[in-house]
């Protein structure tokens, strides 16, 4: 394991493992508890998977009764609980604790309810996210945010993340297409949020619970708006001699008042591992690649589609395609897609970074990054959601030559300082969990963290949830109520009073 | 009269709510006060005036960006997205007509403090799905900042969305930024006459269901037709209107679309881009029930809920009702002293949950009824847990919401 520090094991909760089992065992009958080493192996880690820790004892819970028990007896007992959807957390926040409990919501995997008519889907969080389109799509409706790993995440930790895709552009986030929740708090009560009506009422907890990386509340069932499919789908394809180029053509979009279905940008190098991977026929020349997908009523998509040619090629394009069918659209998109992948089989490792950035500051942040890679001596392959300036670097190294995963961690450090230092964000669709834990910071001050450690208060004052992801100090619930105002002399000479 | 604090930086507005938080002396925070008629009566000695933080910080059109003090009056704000084509699609509604104030008033700190948005949210979404960071005083008289400018952003809990229709209860807002969208080429609005609610409502949930991208759907039976027939819009009988919006052939194309789709059998009129824009601004502010007496509800359910919540009711008392979002939105408009808050609300629950919120009413009425839907238990509690984690001396606000907070 590298640098990031863990809550430290809690020995008398460890010197109980057996009575902890059986307790569970008898809350979760049959294979629902795993406690052998080669049962939980599958469970040390998640999509992060430079660090892994073996849990205390696995769970994996059918109905919402055995959730709210296991819950309330970790409560009583002080045993920690990590959730799991599907370990594809590219943050860490899937990782185990050794002395806690790992509950995997995988059982949970049925669509309850298809509702066209109300355009909403109720499902259980562990029905993959492809899962929730693949139940609606003979009706004409999809689910529209996408990330790209849509075949095996879950619903519920597209919630805990607050998962975006390449639609997110125009169909927004996952907070922007949840209508509802059930979830079940650390004591075991079980709370329900919206519905299939638009706005939730009273304080909205629901925006609070995405993206609250399991700290707050497991997540039970989830209520979802559809989208009926768009009729027709094109993109453009189109090379640029340099990401400045790509990056200007992109402002003017957005500019000229069109806001892309989808809209995404490679650099040389990742343009060069995803035509090695896949040969859709990527200009390997190009400085950026830009895929530009308009979707809508044909008659929208061919208009709007002559647009973005005529302001490609005034910001210097030096290929433009666009496609023809069905089958050339989806090539257009393969590279991108597998870019992953692709880097995956020139790298014996990368590391895959999130930082999001004001798109004009594009340029800059290119030029710095490359910088960066000479700096630490290591390759650095760009893809990003060029409409929202979400950036992913993916930065290639072999964790089996010394030092190598330390200085991509720091090379990985320095680009979301950077991303912070230019206006932007540590991460944009992947979460903070263990990766970004300590460089939270950077974007806040004590204050700003500390009211937000204070919501974890509000819902698990004993922190038992998921502890040591997310905040890189634990402050006890108790030391973070104490109020430290002494008695204001009011009259405040300076400020205009009435 | 309540002393009244008018700060120019948020660092002011912090030292007042820091006193008041050491004094355990409520704070009642305003912006211009023009929806002070909404919700419950705040009790409280002393004013916040949030007016004097204002002004637009950064617009950045390319960016879809902007940021602004809470006191800055959305019409300022408003009007600036406008020179450049620009837009909050959320669509706030102004409160003005139907609370009997004039129109056009109000703060950005108001509208997001309240998370109202108009017709265009069926589309669109809330206010709360347009605010990407907030800066604010919490009632322990500390400023946080949370969120930030850009649109891809979970770094942390999502407390400027949480902080969105809070009511000034948790926190003081003190900067705000939002994602803006470009405004619509022009529009249309689709409109057949003479259905009954429940006919409306399944023909607005196939419009929804189709791909002509409809960016609001409304139903006015017969009454409130003629209330705004009365107010100089072309209606005549129930009608059904539903809004397309984009690029010009598109608008055409897609009307073509809900034509072949509902138009069959049943004469469809056009309403073209500007009386559209009137008609819809009349939609969304609940025109139709302005300068009454009557007390006035809005009830949020599933879409196809709204017109079955409606028949329920209206075979109890009298009331009048019509539909935004598609039949999820129905504003109810209730003549006499009677709320019928117990009434409404179980109607709701019969027809597969939503709530109700009472939005026109004396004070005294607001006082002594729950405005906001009553919450299960271990919601509430939950509730009042945030709300004492923001602000433990429950001096913002207090009453605003419920009883409690
Ligand atoms: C074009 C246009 C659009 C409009 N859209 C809307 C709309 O969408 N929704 C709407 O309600 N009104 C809207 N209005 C105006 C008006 O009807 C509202 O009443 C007004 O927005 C409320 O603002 P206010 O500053 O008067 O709020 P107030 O009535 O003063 O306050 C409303 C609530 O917000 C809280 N509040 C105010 N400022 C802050 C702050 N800085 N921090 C924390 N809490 C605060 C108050 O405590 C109170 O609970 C609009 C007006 C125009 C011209
Ligand atoms: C190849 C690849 C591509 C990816 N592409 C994208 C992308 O394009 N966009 C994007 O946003 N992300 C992407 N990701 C990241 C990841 O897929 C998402 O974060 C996803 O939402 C995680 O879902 P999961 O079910 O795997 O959750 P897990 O990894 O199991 O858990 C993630 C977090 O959610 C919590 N959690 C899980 N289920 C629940 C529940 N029921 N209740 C409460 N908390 C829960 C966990 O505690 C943990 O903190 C990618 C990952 C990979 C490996």
């Amino acid at each position: 394991m590298s640098g990031i520090a863990m809550p430290r094991p809690d020995e008398a909760v460890l010197s109980r493992r057996e009575e902890i089992v059986r307790a569970l065992k008898e809350m979760v009958p049959g294979e629902g508890v795993i406690d052998t080493d080669i049962g939980m192996r599958v469970y040390e880690t998640d999509g992060f998977n430079a660090y892994r820790q073996m849990p205390m004892v696995v769970v994996l819970p059918e109905t919402v009764e055995q959730v709210s028990a296991v819950l309330r007896y970790c409560h009583e007992n002080g045993v920690k609980v990590v959730p799991r959807g599907a370990g594809t957390s590219l943050s860490g926040g899937a990782l185990p604790l050794g002395d806690g409990v790992l509950m995997s919501m995988m059982k949970f995997n049925k669509v309850l309810d298809i509702d066209a008519a109300n355009r909403a889907v109720v499902a259980q969080p562990g029905v993959t996210n492809l899962g929730i389109t693949r139940a609606v799509e003979h009706l004409g409706f999809y689910y529209a945010p996408d990330p790209s790993s849509q075949i095996a995440c879950s619903i519920g930790g597209n919630i805990a993340e607050n998962s975006g895709g390449v639609h997110s552009l125009k169909y927004g986030l996952t907070t922007n297409n949840v209508l509802g929740l059930e979830m079940v708090l650390i004591t075991g009560e079980v709370i329900r949020l919206g519905g299939k009506h638009l706005d939730s009422e009273g304080y909205d907890l629901l925006a609070l619970m995405t993206g609250s990386e399991g700290l707050l509340g497991v997540v039970t069932e989830v209520t979802v708006r559809i989208l009926q499919k768009p009729e027709t789908a094109r993109a453009a394809l189109v090379g640029f001699p340099s990401s400045e180029a790509g990056g200007q053509c992109v402002a003017e979009i957005i500019g000229a008042g069109i806001i892309p279905g989808g809209m995404e940008m490679m650099d040389e190098l990742a343009i060069n591992f995803a035509e090695d991977f896949v040969n859709v026929g990527y200009p390997r020349e190009a400085g950026a690649l830009l895929i530009v997908e308009l979707d809508g009523p044909e008659a929208e998509v061919d208009h709007l589609l002559s647009e973005v040619e005529a302001i490609a090629r005034r910001n210097g394009a030096s290929s433009l395609r666009v496609s023809t069918s069905e089958e050339e659209r989806l090539a257009f998109w393969a590279g991108r897609k597998s870019a992953f992948p692709a880097v995956g089989r020139i790298s014996p490792d990368y590391l895959c970074m999130d930082g999001t950035i004001p798109r004009r500051a594009l340029p800059q942040v290119l030029a710095r990054m490359r910088e960066l890679s000479e700096k630490h001596g290591l390759r650095c392959a760009n893809v990003f959601h060029a409409g929202d300036g979400n950036l992913h670097p993916l930065i290639l190294y072999d964790a089996n030559k010394p030092g190598e995963l330390e200085r991509a961690e720091d090379f990985g450090a320095d680009i979301l300082r950077l991303c912070v230092e230019v206006g932007g964000v540590l991460t944009g669709e992947h979460g903070v969990g263990i990766e970004k834990r300590d460089l939270m910071p950077v974007m806040f001050s004590e204050d700003d963290l500390k009211q937000q450690q204070r919501v974890k208060c509000a819902f698990d004052p004993k922190q038992l949830l998921n502890p040591g992801k997310v905040f890189p100090e634990l402050h006890r619930c108790a030391e973070l109520g104490r109020m430290h105002v002494s008695k204001g002399q009011l009259p405040f000479p300076d400020i205009p009073r009435f | 009269m309540p002393d009244t604090f008018k700060p120019r930086t948020a660092e002011e507005a912090r030292d007042v709510v820091r006193w008041a938080a050491a004094e355990r002396e409520p704070l009642e925070i305003v912006g211009q006060a023009s929806k002070r008629a909404l919700g419950r009566p705040v009790q409280a000695g002393h004013v916040l005036d949030m007016s004097g933080l204002a002004g637009i910080e950064l617009y950045e059109p390319e960016e879809l960006v902007l940021t602004a003090l809470p006191g800055t009056p959305i019409a300022e704000i408003e009007a600036a997205l406008a020179a450049k084509n620009q837009e909050l699609a959320f669509d706030p509604l102004d409160y003005g007509p139907l609370l009997g104030n004039p129109a056009g008033q109000g703060t950005l700190g108001g509208v997001i403090a309240a998370n109202l948005a108009g017709s265009k949210r069926l589309k669109h979404g809330a206010a709360r799905d347009h605010v990407l960071g907030m800066d604010a005083v919490s009632g322990r008289g500390e400023i946080f900042h949370s969120g930030g400018r850009v649109v891809k952003n979970v770094t942390g809990y999502d407390l400027p969305r949480a902080l969105t229709g809070s009511w000034g209860t948790l926190a003081v807002a003190t900067r705000i930024t939002l994602k803006v969208l470009p405004r619509a080429q022009t529009e249309a609005t689709f409109l057949l006459s003479g259905l009954g609610d429940a006919e409306a409502a399944t023909a607005m949930t196939a419009a929804m269901g189709s791909s002509a991208e409809v960016s609001a759907a409304a139903h006015l039976p017969a009454a409130a037709a003629q209330d705004l027939a009365a107010r100089g819009h072309t209606l005549s009988g129930p009608s059904t209107l539903l809004r397309l919006e984009g690029f010009g052939p598109s608008v055409d194309y897609r009307f073509e679309q809900l034509r072949a789709l509902l138009g069959a059998d049943r004469p469809v009129v056009r309403v073209e881009a500007d009386a559209s824009r009137a008609l819809w601004r009349a939609v969304r502010d609940a025109e139709a029930f302005a300068g009454t007496d009557d007390l006035v509800w809005r009830l949020s359910v599933a879409p196809t809920a709204g017109a079955a919540v409606v028949a329920q009711l209206a075979g109890r008392f009298a009331c009048k009702a019509f539909y935004d979002w598609s039949g999820g939105l129905v504003w109810l408009a209730v003549p006499g002293t009677d709320a019928r808050a117990e009434a409404i609300r179980a109607a709701i629950a019969a027809c597969g949950g939503g709530h109700a919120t009472l939005v026109r009413a004396p004070a005294p009425l607001r006082s002594s009824i729950p405005v906001f839907q009553p919450q299960p238990a271990p919601l509430a509690a939950l509730s009042a847990r945030l709300k004492e984690q923001f602000d433990p001396h429950g001096i913002l606000n207090p009453g605003r919401m419920t009883a409690g907070h």
